[in-house]
């Protein structure tokens, strides 16, 4: 791995960029591996990353039935922030967000994590009181969260309109100074390229198709499209289609799939300096570092693995947009397409154990998962290194669902991102 | 926008329903009997198919009532509706 520094990058500069290497290679997989990791999206590649650099597991495989990042990975709106409602939740999501503080130095890849903050709209009675129990629960679990009157909303993001007549009036907010975003593809290839330096093939084009089973019924091995391989430790990070893989293991999940949708618009030059969140509307918008508005709509009613959602819900949300931003009335849009999001009942992810021994999941993110890479990869290579949950992904276990300890954000926040 | 043919009105446009999820989860009969990963299966657990999808919807700008749909969730078509009672047609016949 040639590493990124300000030297080498002046030397290229000085060489038309002809001399960087492939970042990382491409390889045939090997009969057998150590840990086998189903899909390469961000989760998938960190925690091969996280194993190889943190606990020495280096004969790693990420099988990618496509391309790495061409999941949900590539296709969301990049928004990050930890002022989740519970205690095991804050915890996890804070962990990612510490982890994202110095990650680009850590991978020497930009990851292009920008703290611009978040901020979250309130528009009933409703939403001003919960989002103030929000932040009255962050605070004590050490997390930033503020409330600003519609005035300092209006400050803090110029192009907002506070007018009491609109059809969504703002009546406060509750603002995240540490969130914001990173570069989704960034954080793919910088884990990619971290941990093919380390050792971890990564194999494209190689779907997982089915499982093979020792004596004892426990993981001997994956079946694939690129043929049979061995390991006695899988990690399942398959998004919205973990019911699909998992299913090929004979097991069912609290898990259902469905379409969010996103767009961008045209490239204008700064007019948007922080992420707004609107979960009462479903809208989320912020500007992308080559102008874009990125706007993020909500689900759609019905599971589906169509990869595309209903215009009807585009729509809904750029109505919302152009309520609450109405200088953007006469933007055009330029692209949208979808993502399949695993949802789980109670809107929190599942990172654990399985009822089959030497098979792990991590799903269930849902429509928020970008935020969580860093640390839910982090922690899922600590379960599959140890064979032990991490202390916080110990509450995320699958098991909850017979226990009844649910972590209900959904129930907190009614929408999640 | 999906096309949805109520088995009471006829092809309305998908905004006249709401999804009411996978179809035929029955309530066990006797609640206190099972254990708590069956009762677990049955408030939580879905097979989330890819490809055919029995599922329920309620025609809830309409006649207000609910019933059955089949529904290819790779093409998001659908194949059949039918009302609330019926069985589920024939899963063999999947058309792709
Ligand atoms: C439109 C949209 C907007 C979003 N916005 C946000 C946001 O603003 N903030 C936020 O925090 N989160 C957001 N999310 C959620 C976030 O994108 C996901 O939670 C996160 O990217 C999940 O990462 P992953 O690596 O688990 O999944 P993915 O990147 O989807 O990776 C899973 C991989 O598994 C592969 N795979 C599947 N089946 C197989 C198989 N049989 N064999 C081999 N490989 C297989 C897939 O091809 C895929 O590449 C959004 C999602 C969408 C769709
Ligand atoms: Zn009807």
């Amino acid at each position: 791995m040639r590493r990124f520094s300000i030297s080498s990058l002046l030397a290229e500069a000085f060489n038309a960029h002809r001399g960087w290497p492939r970042q990382w290679r491409s390889p045939e997989p090997k009969p057998k591996y150590d840990v086998v990791i189903v899909g390469g999206g961000s989760h998938g590649l960190g925690t091969a990353y996280y194993l190889a650099n943190e606990f020495g597991i280096t004969n790693v495989a990420v099988l990618e039935k496509g391309w790495i990042g061409g999941g949900n990975s590539g296709r969301n709106t990049t928004i990050i922030r930890s002022n989740y409602l519970y205690d095991e939740s804050a915890a996890l999501y804070e962990h990612a967000l510490k982890l994202w503080e110095t990650l680009s130095t850590q991978l020497n890849y930009n990851t292009m994590y920008s703290a611009r903050g978040v901020l979250m709209l309130a528009h009933s009675v409703h939403d001003v009181q919960s989002f103030k129990r929000h932040i009255y629960a962050n605070r004590l679990n050490g997390i930033d969260n503020e409330w600003l009157t519609p005035e300092q909303c209006k400050a803090f993001c110029p192009a907002l309109s506070i007018s009491p007549d609109a059809r969504y009036p703002v009546m406060g907010g509750a603002l995240q100074r540490r969130g914001g975003t990173a570069r989704h593809d960034a954080i793919v290839w910088g884990y990619a390229r971290g941990a093919d330096s380390r050792g971890v093939d990564i194999i494209e084009n190689c779907e997982v198709t089915g499982f093979s089973r020792a004596q004892d019924g426990s993981i001997s091995g994956v079946e694939t499209s690129r043929g049979q391989i061995q390991t006695r430790r899988v990690g399942v990070v398959a998004a919205g289609h973990t019911s699909v893989v998992l299913g090929r293991a004979g097991l069912r999940l609290p898990l259902e799939s469905f379409p969010l949708q996103a767009l961008v618009s045209e490239p204008v030059k700064p007019v948007f300096p922080c992420v707004v969140m609107s979960n009462a509307v479903h809208a989320y918008i912020s500007q992308s570092d080559k102008g874009e508005l990125v706007i993020g709509a909500g689900t759609d009613q019905y599971t589906s693995y169509s990869q595309q959602g209903g215009l009807h819900i585009t729509s809904h949300t750029l109505d919302a947009i152009c309520e609450l931003f109405p200088q953007f009335r006469r933007m055009r849009m330029m692209r949208s397409w979808g993502g399949i999001v695993d949802v789980t009942p109670d809107r929190s992810p599942i990172i654990g154990r399985t009822p089959i021994d030497g098979l792990y999941v991590n799903c269930g993110w849902g429509t928020g998962g970008f935020k969580a890479t860093p640390g839910s990869a982090h922690v899922f290579a600590h379960t599959l290194a140890t064979g032990t949950p991490h202390p916080i992904n110990a509450p995320f276990t699958l098991d909850r669902f017979r226990t009844g300890r649910l972590i209900d954000e959904a129930a907190a926040a009614a929408v999640a991102h | 926008m999906l096309l949805i043919t109520c088995p009471y009105c006829g092809a309305r446009p998908e905004i006249e329903f709401r999804g009411g999820g996978e179809a035929h989860i029955a309530r066990p009969s006797d609640p206190a009997a099972v254990d708590d990963q069956s009762w677990a299966e049955y408030l939580y657990y879905r097979s989330n198919p890819k490809g055919v999808h029995a599922e329920r919807w309620l025609h809830v700008h309409g006649c207000g009532r609910w019933f059955n749909a089949v529904r290819n969730t790779v093409s998001d078509s659908f194949e059949q509706t039918y009302r609330m009672g019926e069985p589920r047609p024939d899963a063999t016949k999947e058309r792709r």
